[in-house]
């Protein structure tokens, strides 16, 4: 068997090729992105593979598949499932022919997600089954379960990896990929795939029924299981398995849990042989709440007597020290820490010559402090650096929270920011309700042409597809009109006189208006071999004044009391309009 | 409790910590040995601070608990500081003299930090300070100066020379691979002194 170093998106997309999967669909969303980043370069593929424009899109599509007997997989982080949610729930009563895996990531302590909900209780809430892996080989092993169960159950299977196998790397053994050979045939079956109330109702008897053997089956293939040891015992799942098992005192016994819904009786009859439970899971209690209910009188320590936390993620510290508190370890085998404190912060940060940046400044500038600035999710959230950010809460939620504050009567300006790909993930309908409804608003699109946070993830708006083939790049300036805006401009947000001129005549009208922000985004530019020189600071007119630095690029810093350029200046040309007495222009030639 | 040779390597995104990683893992598995490790992903990327853990011989979860770490590489000597709780106590220490200063010590209006400061807070480690730029742009690029650090840090991991040199062979692009390897061997004669 080989074995590889590999990321568990790497072994995760690897356990796909193995499985003669035949369609991939999915929307980058951190941390699942790598699994199609990862499919997609394959030479010759044996399988369809998309970028769809959001996740109800993608999953749509990859249960169409499944309907036509491929094995499909789509990816989406835990937020996004929310927005799959609608197919998700009536997935279930309409099943699949061939294995659909959904892959929903989740993002215990928010690493870059909004929130930290738990894909668990989706599983629980559509009654479908859910794996969830404890390290990187078996998330790669578990893909190709869950084709299989997806297969003899006739249902997508979840699969919830976390930021921490995702992102974990670890020495993988991988088995052969075999190529696809199976060509999508659908079968016509209104009372399967048509749900109107009369069929609906009879598929929902047949999910349930299909519960109890699902339950025992999850069991048989070792996905939950448990060694007796002793009198007391320890219940894990997720991560967190990997962090018990290197603590696990003798004599205690150890239950894992990889994989939902759980079989009731089998766990009861573990329960009750032991004398007190201790549950240790990430985010929501799910594993906790199935052993209260029938562990009887014998007591569980968890998240709901206050042992562990709800939120954040494990780690093998936190674990130690829940142990200890429960009285599952004698001592605490790790010493308190203390980190230095007082050390300047260094988030993530808009990179030098991004032209979100200039965007934000040249908005600020014309509509001022007082404006308010709905903004997205993307690489430009970080404009609330430039307190250019007011309000994040899921994708597409510029526009219509901006909407709703324009229409809630609230007087001031509202100017709202949205990257290319989000607009055409949720964005769209927003504004074509805005424009319906009436809303006195500004939209910036910030179109760098590309999914950028993610990893540069190409989208209808880039001109190519997932797979490298070239595509008719979707109008941004089309879309808007046919929404109804009649104000739509496109600028190069780097030509700051222009940017400056078009925001003033937007404050000026009413109504929606949309100002299209296009520049290549500068890591893209920079690895296509885009080089606009660079530019510096002439220290005898520079004042020191901190006007530059206040834009916050990376690339100027102050030095001895005065602005100063860096190598990482990529030569947009910005600060030379920023810089209020004319001290920045371009670099002679070395 | 765990026989595993942890290394914790931090730095600012884009210095290469990540393809630190792959070179010590892909001598891990050269030498048919059990290895995991965690990184950063994602948008802490740009240009935020970032820290890869790795573990040697490590057969549980890849996260290294803080006061532990037997070894921390930095590629930037302020990482270093704000790293320096999870190295075990007489844990080793390899760090660039390199600072780059972020962005918020100027947006926020804290006095920035100075190298001399924070050289005082890193003394107590007795840390193998590099000058990882110079050496790197003698071996050919100053984008090697990861590499350079994990040599001068390879006393003191527990893997064979020869099997890093040939992780570094196979992973960095085909026309850099003298320079990195040229690297490396600057990095290590210059470790072999601290």
């Amino acid at each position: 068997m080989e074995r590889q170093y590999l990321l568990g998106n790497e072994a995760i997309a690897h356990a796909c090729r193995e499985s003669g999967v035949g369609f991939v669909s999915g929307y980058p969303g951190t941390p699942s992105s790598e699994v199609i980043d990862v499919l997609r370069i394959q030479k010759d593929p044996s399988f369809h593979i998309e970028w769809s424009v959001n996740e109800k899109v993608a999953l749509e599509n990859a249960l169409a598949a499944a309907w036509c007997g491929v094995r499909a997989i789509c990816t989406m982080k835990h937020v996004g499932l929310n927005v799959a949610a609608d197919p998700l729930m009536t997935s279930a009563y309409t099943g699949v022919t061939g294995g659909l895996v959904i892959m929903s990531a989740d993002d215990p302590f928010a690493h870059s997600s909004q929130n930290e909900q738990d894909t668990r209780c989706y599983a629980h809430f559509s009654r479908l089954p859910c794996l969830d892996p404890a390290g990187v080989q078996e998330a790669h092993d578990m893909v190709r379960t869950a084709f299989e169960i997806s297969e003899e159950f006739s249902l997508p299977v979840l699969f919830r990896p976390t930021t921490r196998i995702c992102h974990s790397k670890g020495d993988v053994g991988l088995g052969t990929p075999v190529p696809n050979t199976k060509k999508g045939e659908f079968h016509k079956d209104p009372r399967q795939y048509v749900v109107i109330p009369a069929h609906t109702r009879i598929l929902h008897k047949k999910l349930n029924e299909k519960q109890p053997a699902l339950k025992k089956r999850l069991v048989e293939r070792g996905l939950n299981w448990f060694s007796l040891k002793g009198k007391i015992a320890i219940i894990a799942s997720g991560i967190g398995v990997s962090y018990v098992q290197e603590l696990l005192p003798p004599g205690v016994s150890f239950m894992k849990i990889g994989a939902y819904p759980i079989d009731e009786e089998w766990l009861g009859e573990f329960a009750r042989k032991h004398e007190k439970i201790l549950v240790i899971e990430e985010l929501a209690p799910v594993v906790e709440e199935a052993v209260r209910q029938v562990a009887g009188c014998v007591p569980v320590f968890g998240k709901i007597n206050g042992y562990a936390l709800y939120e954040g993620e494990l780690s093998p510290s936190s674990v130690a020290e829940i142990m200890t508190k429960a009285g599952f370890l004698e001592k605490n085998p790790f010493a308190p820490t203390e980190p230095v404190q007082n050390l300047p912060m260094r988030p993530p940060i808009l990179c030098a010559g991004c032209h979100h940046r200039a965007a934000f400044y040249a908005m600020k500038k014309v509509f001022g402090e007082s404006a308010i600035y709905p903004s997205d999710i993307g690489c430009y959230t970080l404009g609330i650096q430039l307190g250019a950010v007011d309000t994040t809460i899921c994708m597409g939620a510029s526009i219509t929270v901006g909407s709703g504050i324009a229409n809630s009567g609230e007087p001031r300006d509202v100017v709202c920011t949205i990257g290319d790909s989000t607009f055409l993930h949720t964005g769209i309908q927003g504004l074509m309700n805005a424009v319906y409804n009436g809303a006195d608003m500004t939209v910036v699109i910030l179109d760098n042409r590309i999914t950028a946070m993610t990893g540069h993830q190409p989208n209808p708006n880039t001109g190519v597809t997932a797979a490298g083939v070239e595509t008719p790049p979707v109008s941004l300036d089309a879309v808007c009109r046919s929404c109804g805006v009649t104000f739509v401009e496109t600028v190069d947000p780097y030509d700051l006189t222009g940017m400056l001129r078009v925001l003033a005549d937007a404050k000026a009208r009413k109504g929606v208006k949309v100002i299209i922000a296009k520049q290549m985004c500068v890591i893209v530019a920079r690895r296509a071999g885009v080089r606009r020189g660079m530019y510096a600071i002439n220290p005898e007119t520079c004042t020191g004044c901190g006007t530059c630095v206040r834009f916050g690029c990376p690339a100027i810093e102050i030095a001895d009391k005065k602005a100063r350029i860096t190598e990482l200046c990529s030569g947009c040309a910005v600060c030379v309009r920023v810089c209020p007495v004319g001290a920045i222009s371009r670099e002679a030639k070395k | 409790m765990t026989k595993s040779y942890d290394i914790l390597i931090v730095g600012i995104g884009g210095q290469g910590t990540i393809l630190a990683s792959n070179i010590l893992g892909e001598a891990c598995l050269s030498e048919g040995r059990h290895v995991r490790g965690a990184e950063t992903h994602g948008m802490a990327q740009r240009g935020g601070s970032v820290e890869t853990h790795i573990r040697i011989d490590g057969d549980f979860g890849p996260l290294i608990v803080p006061g532990t770490a037997d070894l921390l590489l930095s590629f930037d000597l302020l990482e270093a500081l704000r790293y320096s709780h999870y190295l075990k106590t007489g844990g080793k220490m390899v760090v660039n003299r390199q600072m780059v200063l972020p962005t918020s010590a100027f947006t926020l209006k804290t006095p920035p930090p100075t190298v001399e400061t924070i050289l005082a807070g890193l003394e107590r480690f007795d840390p193998c300070l590099i000058d990882a730029e110079k050496l790197a742009a003698e071996a050919g690029s100053i984008l090697a100066q990861n590499v350079v650090i994990l040599g001068a840090a390879s006393w003191s991991i527990p893997l064979q020379a020869d099997s890093l040199i040939s992780a570094i062979r196979k992973l960095v692009p085909q026309k850099t691979v003298d320079t990195n390897v040229s690297a490396f061997e600057k990095g290590r004669a210059f470790g072999r002194t601290c």
